[in-house]
């Protein structure tokens, strides 16, 4: 596979760049290690060492919310090369329930999963999901949708339920607000999200096992952002996610904001920006600095039909593929387009649910790809020409580039041709 | 021999004087002479019977299938149940999983009739527009774990029942898709819509006889095709629920040039056990011995059993399709190897379970399900009930299969509440597998004379139902 071939190239590349390896305080069970920066961009590859294996950044991450990835066994996911995957806090902790996961030995045990797990503090759901939530100093209150019986998420209950799952990155508990509001609710919110921040690092019972991500906040204000940079760059965790952003703002205001907190992140730790999964989102933002995406984008459209391609996306079930007999990328390696048709995909989602599987793992496949392909020419200098020729490839000519990313992409020297 | 002498033998006879309104064309009989002296490439199928127990039960080989002739299928033993070509919820790889897969793949026009403008755009047939590779294909008519609403047949058509709803069939039409989906096997066009009861001695003559005209049309159109050159034809017995009736359709269909037979209407559901064992067995003695019999809508385990008792060789097989879609787990024992040590392994696993889930059952009545439905919860056991939120033991204790391999019942639980799509997948590759364990062990039994003891072993402890309560108890 294409990881392994990748792998030895990085060993010779690591040597060369022995020099730029770091690794971190004790307390974390990480360790980061450079094995390339961009000469151009602020893109890098590392080696991400987590307690379960190795990860390779930058890295797509697939979101298995309940535990699973959506119709794929962990055999198939450890089969495309994903190193890690998500799950949510607030789901698992809803149901089965962190003592029912506990038993199993964690989700690890529970999913049967044997590489790294990323749980988020479930902030974000509650939010995002529940009407009747609270916010509060001490947390976040809400009314369970099961039962109706009134629940407070605090710091110190998000981190034992992720301290129950077991996950090797866990994220602390934000206050979490929309990315377009503005006025002292953000600065409320980012205050309280380092208050919450240092209330996390104390909960966190095993930080020898389990990586507890500072997440920054401060909506589209940059002074904000600099802020809670400033606050939380001085806690000693591991990595660093940089959130409220990718819930519907501008892009111009969002890719400005990942720009200004990779430059005020420190050089040796991951970051990792949540909830984005764009392709072209994600070249641009490795481009500016970030290592960890996810997104449950590209699984999502996948059970909707929507297949994606160095050109796009593909929409299986429309009429015109139903007499296309070429698989969906013929240069994609996946299973699904190593054996089956255009057509024939189009023709089983009308008979069996097998047909979302086969996109499913045909997108993961592309993420992961993609995300190898943007490593790969990090490791060999190209990535600037990476850039020029992945835009050539997914638009069909220069005046349809967003402007945003040409924008960000000549914030950090590159001019697209 | 070809299947095609037979036909001609019998009509040279003259003694297919039962129905006098087959009349066999001038022109049918040039197209034999052709074929006659060019064989076809098919004919090299044949069914190698190793035991016949009590001048019904058979155990065997079908060999030289497929259109290159390399499979062989044991009997008793069921086909690969798909959905246009796909086992439902499963990709190649999670299919994989399972070992000893069906060399037959079973599907069916209600689901391709809507494709054929594609297929006829492929050309290349449905086994390779599915991405099958190495599999024998049959195609039937109707999907056997899909309804199909009565109403709608006439002299000249049938109608099958896909996504776009109904699409009617003449046999110019149905020939012209086998033609397209270019199968190993086929079933005939055929008119089933007996299985109700109540349904009138005319109904039934009346769906002999379109039934034995539908195969004379398919056959006279098949040997003029030279697409289905080598393709076998599964003729089709009807009859309902009337001895005479079904005998006579065994008669006529089995003087045709068939490679095998479907028994039709008769149906889980549509008759008990003892009736369908009754009919089954006359329409058995009808046929000719080397022919294949494949048993349409059947598939509980205890029918089964019953069903090679009464000479069946071939089941469809829906039935963990069905299962998995309830969200449950086959868990029935069928353990007959002597070894108390082995005996001791996964069988008192299953009985422990089984008596659990009597009580549970005697507790917990689940309202949603019919009679029919509460029979099968016997062999299985329902994943989506509470006990199992932290029951972290495999579906089946000594199960080999990928899920119980990997995962927990507790797991398989959350996956079902949750509604999540892996449920179905991982439901659908234990009940496979346990499936057609289970017909290994028929065949296993058929071999060592243990057909009693897999009977009980099968049926367990509950009594009530008719072909239990026949054996002895022990």
């Amino acid at each position: 596979m294409a990881a392994h071939v990748e792998r030895g190239t990085d060993s010779t590349t690591s040597i060369k760049n022995m020099s730029l390896k770091k690794s971190l305080s004790a307390a974390a069970s990480l360790t980061l290690q450079i094995v390339a920066e961009c000469p151009v961009t602020k893109a890098r590859a590392c080696n991400l060492m987590l307690p379960h294996c190795a990860v390779n950044t930058p890295v797509f991450m697939p979101v298995g919310t309940q535990g699973t990835m959506k119709g794929i066994t962990v055999d198939q996911l450890e089969g495309l090369g994903c190193q890690i995957c998500l799950g949510n806090t607030y789901h698992l902790g809803m149901r089965p329930g962190s003592d029912v996961i506990e038993k199993a030995n964690g989700l690890h045990g529970f999913m049967n999963w044997k590489r790294n797990i990323l749980t988020d503090s479930g902030g974000f759901q509650m939010v995002s999901l529940v009407e009747l939530s609270e916010v509060t100093e001490e947390g976040v209150k809400f009314k369970s949708p099961y039962d109706g019986k009134e629940i407070l998420l605090s710091p110190e209950k998000s981190i034992s339920i992720q301290n129950s799952l077991g996950s090797d990155i866990m994220m602390q508990l934000d206050d979490v607000v929309s990315s377009t509001m503005t006025g002292p609710r953000v600065e409320e919110a980012m205050h309280r999200s380092i208050r919450w921040l240092d209330r996390c690092i104390a909960a966190n019972k095993n930080p020898h096992k389990q990586n507890l991500f500072a997440i920054i906040q401060g909506g589209l204000n940059a002074d904000l952002r600099k802020a809670c940079l400033h606050e939380m760059t001085q806690r000693d965790v591991p990595g660093f996610a940089i959130g409220g952003l990718s819930g519907g703002e501008e892009k111009d205001d969002f890719w400005q904001m990942v720009t200004l907190s990779t430059d005020h992140l420190p050089r040796e730790k991951p970051r990792y920006l949540m909830g984005v999964g764009y392709a072209v989102d994600l070249v641009v933002c490795v481009a500016l600095g970030c290592d960890m995406f996810d997104c449950v984008f590209p699984t999502r459209t996948a059970r909707f039909g929507s297949a994606l391609v160095p050109w796009g996306s593909l929409q299986v079930k429309q009429k015109q593929y139903a007499k296309d007999f070429r698989p969906i990328d013929p240069d994609c390696q996946c299973p699904t387009c190593k054996r089956h048709s255009r057509a024939y995909l189009h023709a089983l989602f009308k008979s069996d649910t097998a047909a979302m599987h086969h996109i499913t793992i045909h997108n993961i496949a592309y993420q992961l790809n993609l995300m190898n392909s943007v490593r790969q020419s990090i490791v060999e200098g190209r990535f600037p020409e990476f850039i020029q020729t992945f835009m050539k490839r997914m638009f069909p000519s220069r005046d349809q580039y967003p402007s945003w990313a040409v924008d960000a992409l000549a914030s950090v020297n590159i001019t697209l041709e | 021999m070809t299947p095609f002498c037979s036909f001609l033998s019998a009509a040279a006879a003259g003694d297919d004087d039962i129905f006098p309104r087959l009349v066999v064309p001038v022109s049918v009989i040039v197209v034999l002479a052709t074929h006659l002296a060019t064989p076809m490439a098919g004919n090299g199928m044949k069914l190698e019977l190793s035991r016949v127990i009590n001048g019904r039960s058979r155990l065997g080989v079908l060999k030289g299938i497929g259109r290159t002739g390399q499979h062989s299928l044991e009997v008793p033993g069921c086909l690969l149940y798909t959905h246009l070509g796909t086992v439902p919820h499963l990709t190649q790889d999670t299919l994989h999983t399972v070992s000893n897969l069906p060399s037959v793949t079973q599907v069916t026009l209600s689901n391709i009739a809507e494709h054929h403008e594609v297929l006829e755009h492929f050309k290349d047939g449905f086994r390779k527009f599915a991405g099958l590779h190495d599999t024998v294909l049959y195609c039937s008519l109707h999907d056997p774990a899909a309804p199909c609403p009565t109403g709608y047949t006439t002299n000249k058509t049938v109608s099958v029942w896909g996504s776009p709803g109904r699409i009617e069939l003449t046999v110019a039409k149905f020939m012209a898709l086998q033609k397209t989906v270019q199968p190993d096997w086929y079933q005939s066009m055929a008119d089933g819509e007996t299985w109700q009861n109540n349904t009138s001695r005319k109904r039934v003559q009346k769906s002999v006889n379109r039934t034995l005209a539908h195969l004379d049309e398919c056959l006279l159109v098949h040997q003029n095709s030279q697409e289905l050159e080598g393709v076998e034809v599964f003729g089709v017995v009807e009859g309902g629920d009337i001895l005479e009736e079904r005998v006579r359709s065994a008669r006529e269909t089995a003087k045709r040039p068939v490679a095998g037979f479907c028994l039709d209407g008769l149906q889980t559901g549509s008759m008990d056990q003892d009736l369908r064992n009754q009919l089954t067995a006359a329409v058995t003695k009808e046929l000719p011995e080397d022919k294949p019999r494949l048993l349409q809508g059947v598939g509980h385990p205890d029918e089964v059993l019953a069903c090679v008792e009464a000479g069946v060789d071939l089941f469809e097989g829906f039935f963990p399709f069905q299962v998995t879609e309830r969200g449950c787990a086959l868990c029935f024992n069928f353990d007959i190897s002597p070894d108390p040590e082995r005996a001791g392994r996964a069988p008192r696993a299953v009985l422990e379970l089984n008596k659990e889930d009597d009580a549970a059952r005697d507790t917990e009545p689940n309202g949603e399900l019919d009679l029919d439905q509460t029979q099968t919860m016997y062999f299985e056991i329902n994943l989506k009930d509470k006990r199992h939120q932290d029951d972290f033991r495999p579906l089946v204790e000594g199960c080999g299969c990928y899920c119980c391999m990997n995962h927990q019942r507790a797991y398989l639980h959350h996956l079902l509440v949750t509604n999540e799509l892996l449920a179905g997948v991982l439901l659908m590759i234990h009940n496979t597998a346990h499936y057609l364990s289970f017909f290994g062990a028929v065949r296993e039994a058929l071999a060592k004379d243990r057909l009693d003891l897999l009977k009980r072993r099968v049926l367990g402890k509950r009594g009530g139902m008719d072909t239990s309560a026949k054996e002895p108890r022990d």
